[in-house]
């Protein structure tokens, strides 16, 4: 019995040290700032949209007037085009 | 296989050690490979915890009692069921149990985050390796689950009769991933701060973990009300007990963050209040921990003696004061965006939810530890009731419920009055109904409960009408068919409308919690074969006792060497309404002590309640049979003087048809509640509301999505 534990013990610890180990055997990899402003502005991006979206839902349910409505959506949309701006921006990050 | 679970732990533990300093070596380095190698620490962590938490339940399910936890905690008596559960019954299983969860919700929310915030998720590695190897080290030093005994015993003393029901299998295991789910946004939420990245990326990483963290501790405490309502003999669902209160808290505070996490999405603004929130939930989900596992709730100074008190009041110190110092040097970056647009909107009145969910969350933690401090510095024992709680909590809870119904008639940003005028009419003209038709059925006397009917009926009709309007907004655009455009509608937004249904069943719930509290009829009192009782509008009668022997017949399942109890009719004018069978068990105390016979029946007693459940009202009874009569206690008497062990059973088998012959009277306790069952049905509803709202939507649709908003936006902003 002592044999055995001693057996999985080891394997255990023989995949541990793999999986763990793994990425230091790679090639190394430095951090991009680029995708990192990118995945920020696309998080913003996503939440603008969706914001446009309940916007739309909000008039159409009766919960913003017509002018109300306009007024945001028109607000909401250059917002969202100051961050599709800056996402296609030569000094910015690099489409996908 | 001991030795391959105390290997695992011990493995563990470096395994967290080097992952903690990887991923600290990698964010501040730069070195993003041991980063990766932090993170794979993580799912190293969640094998190894798999493999540990694997030699347990074999050890259980093997009735190995050279594992001192299943000596103490199983025997071969116990249903097999209750075996594979009773792993976390104990301290060291339920501590194993929580690292194994935190390790495969970690693993998880690590995996799904891999290749974004590089940073933040290395602060996050380290911070979540950080719990799990605080958790393993408590095993490691205090309490091993893998401790062996010498001599091994033939038989272990078994499951506390008390767990031995259904859903205290499955209770636990939704608890501590509620609790343990609650320490990744934390982790995330400290990661952000640490790398000062404080944006929409990490709060859209962690927004589906508190929602599922939110939605498991939710059904957590559910299956902990609905164990204590079917399962306990006292017939309620909530007592305000200290374990009670410590899984509400985070939930509140995790409900807040979800409501005010949209505010900051859509407009920038709470940065502050909504890392604190995140903060604070993983805070009081560690302290809910700390409350179950150090002792302190035994006595105040049980905590110091027990082993486990003082790690966690370090653990829980150290995490506020970072907190508290990590909110404020990085206030600079935590300025809001915005400012309210109007106070008639929606993120005025999301404000106002967080007020009252955290003035709830406030009341909740004084009544809680409250007493405990003021022991710890009088010395004298301090406690608080339900009345106190109910005080406080029940006002709070009527304007939450009103405002879950104004919530959704308010646009975002500015709503004028003449449109929420015009929104809150019809909730308002159904209250009114509901007002109506409660003082024509007569209940004027229960203001609280009325009003909490009015404001159910208020969320009603306002979520029925924004249905309504969506599904005729859908139809005006597409030309859908009704079933067609609600069913698109919600998968469109299900975030919105998922979140609507929790508000539906949110109020269903409030409802059953009002009627049942306000409008219950209950009895205690002996009864004799024949004799009847009135409870309410039921006339309950003792038809005959019943006894069961020897933990193979036990009808309840849960392996009791004797069972005692009755046939009761329920009726209602005259008419029959259901049979009930209420009885008590009893089990073997495994103490030799008390004799050949005397220990077979001297372990706890444990009622088995016996319920007719319906739409509008439960007809709850439980016995508590007198078996200490001097016949009967005669024949225990007896049998330990001249039984072996191997026969004592014929003596029980004597006592159960001495008791069938001539039972004495029986204690009963018969409960007549109205619409319990809308409590279960209300959180059903709450679950799926949830699943609606966290599902994400296929990748081809978020695609999609995207591209014609963006269209839509650009094409806008010419126009304009």
């Amino acid at each position: 019995m002592n044999v055995l534990i001693a057996i999985l013990t080891l394997v255990l610890l023989a995949v541990v040290i793999a999986v763990i180990s793994a990425p230091l055997r790679a090639t190394r990899s430095r951090p991009d700032g680029a995708s990192r402003e990118r995945s920020e502005l696309e998080a913003a991006r996503e939440a603008k949209y969706r914001e446009i979206r309940d916007a739309e839902l909000d008039y159409r349910t009766g919960k913003l007037s017509r002018e109300d409505y306009e007024a945001v959506d028109r607000a909401l949309r250059g917002e969202a085009v100051e961050i599709l701006n800056q996402l296609q921006a030569p000094s910015g990050p690099e489409e996908d | 296989m001991a030795g391959l679970g105390r290997a695992c732990l011990l493995l563990a533990l470096a395994v967290c050690a080097y992952g903690i300093g990887a991923s600290l070596y990698g964010v501040r380095s730069g070195r993003t490979e041991f980063a990766e190698s932090g993170r794979r620490a993580v799912y190293a962590l969640a094998v190894i915890l798999t493999v540990a938490i694997a030699v347990l339940e074999i050890a259980f399910l093997r009735n190995d009692f050279a594992f001192k936890t299943v000596a103490d905690t199983s025997s071969r008596t116990t249903p097999e069921l209750y075996k594979a559960a009773a792993v976390w019954s104990s301290q060291e299983g339920s501590l194993l149990l929580w690292a194994w969860l935190l390790s495969l919700w970690a693993s998880l929310a690590l995996f799904l985050t891999r290749g974004r915030m590089r940073e933040v998720s290395a602060y996050a590695t380290a911070i979540l390796l950080g719990f799990g190897g605080f958790f393993v080290a408590l095993m490691v030093i205090y309490a091993t689950p893998f401790a062996t005994t010498s001599p091994v015993p033939a038989e272990g003393v078994g499951l506390d009769p008390l767990l031995r029901f259904p859903t205290m299998a499955i209770h636990p295991p939704m608890l501590y991933s509620g609790y343990t789910l609650c320490t990744i946004p934390l982790a995330f939420g400290m990661g952000a701060l640490l790398a000062r990245r404080v944006d929409a990326e990490w709060l859209r990483a962690v927004r589906r973990f508190a929602f599922a963290a939110w939605l498991m501790l939710g059904v957590g405490i559910l299956l902990g009300a609905r164990w204590s309502y079917a399962e306990l003999g006292w017939g309620g669902y909530w007592g305000w007990d200290a374990v009670e209160n410590a899984s509400l808290m985070p939930w509140l505070t995790g409900t807040a963050f979800l409501h005010s996490l949209m505010i900051q999405e859509k407009r920038g603004m709470l940065k502050v209040w909504n890392v604190s929130l995140v903060l604070a939930t993983g805070t009081l989900a560690i302290m809910g921990t700390f409350l179950v596992r150090s002792g302190v709730l035994n006595s105040i100074h049980a905590f110091g003696g027990a082993t486990l008190g003082v790690p966690f009041v370090a653990l829980i110190a150290a995490l506020i004061a970072g907190s508290i110092y990590l909110v404020v040097s990085r206030r600079d970056m935590l300025r809001t965006e915005h400012r309210l647009d109007s106070l008639l909107s929606r993120e005025s009145i999301f404000l106002a939810n967080n007020v009252v969910l955290v003035a709830l969350c406030f009341v909740i933690f004084w009544g809680t530890y409250f007493p405990l401090i003021s022991e710890a510095l009088t010395g004298q024992e301090a406690s608080v009731g339900p009345p106190w709680f109910d005080r406080y909590t029940v006002p709070l809870a009527l304007i939450l419920v009103l405002l879950s119904g104004i919530g959704p008639v308010i646009a975002w940003r500015r709503a004028t009055l003449a449109n929420a005028r015009r929104n809150l009419i019809a909730p308002a003209i159904v209250a009114l109904l509901a007002l109506v038709v409660l003082l024509v059925a007569g209940v004027a006397h229960k203001p609280f409960a009325i009003a909490m009917f009015c404001c159910a009926a208020f969320v009603l009709g306002s979520i029925g009408q924004e249905f309504f309007r969506g599904v005729r907004a859908r139809r005006a655009m597409a030309g859908e068919a009704p079933p067609l455009a609600l069913l698109a509608l919600v998968r469109r937004n299900r975030r919105r409308y998922g979140g609507y249904i929790v508000h539906v069943g949110m109020a269903v719930l409030f409802v059953g919690v009002a009627a049942s509290s306000s409008f219950q009829h209950a009895s205690e009192l002996a009864l004799t074969p024949g004799k009847s009782a009135r409870v309410g509008a039921y006339t309950i009668r003792y038809v005959r006792p019943t006894a069961t022997i020897t933990p193979r017949f036990d009808t309840a399942h849960t392996g009791s060497t004797l069972s005692l109890g009755a046939v009761l009719d329920v009726s209602k004018h005259g008419r029959h309404v259901a049979t009930l069978s209420p009885s008590e068990g009893y089990y073997d105390s495994g103490e030799p002590s008390q004799g050949s016979v005397g220990h077979l029946i001297g372990g706890q007693a444990v009622s088995h309640i016996s319920m007719s459940a319906g739409v509008t009202r439960d007809v709850w009874t439980a016995i508590a049979p007198n078996i200490t009569t001097p016949a009967l206690a005669r024949i225990v008497t007896i049998g330990n003087r001249t039984l072996p062990p191997e026969e004592a059973e014929v003596a029980i088998a004597y006592l159960a048809r001495a008791y069938l012959k001539n039972p004495p009277p029986a204690q009963f306790h018969l409960i007549v509640s109205p619409l319990v069952m809308w409590i279960w049905v209300g959180g059903m509803i709450v679950f799926g509301g949830g699943l609606i709202a966290i599902w994400p939507a296929p990748s081809a649709v978020r695609r999609r999505v995207s591209v014609r908003m963006r269209a839509r936006a650009t094409q806008g902003l010419a126009r304009a």
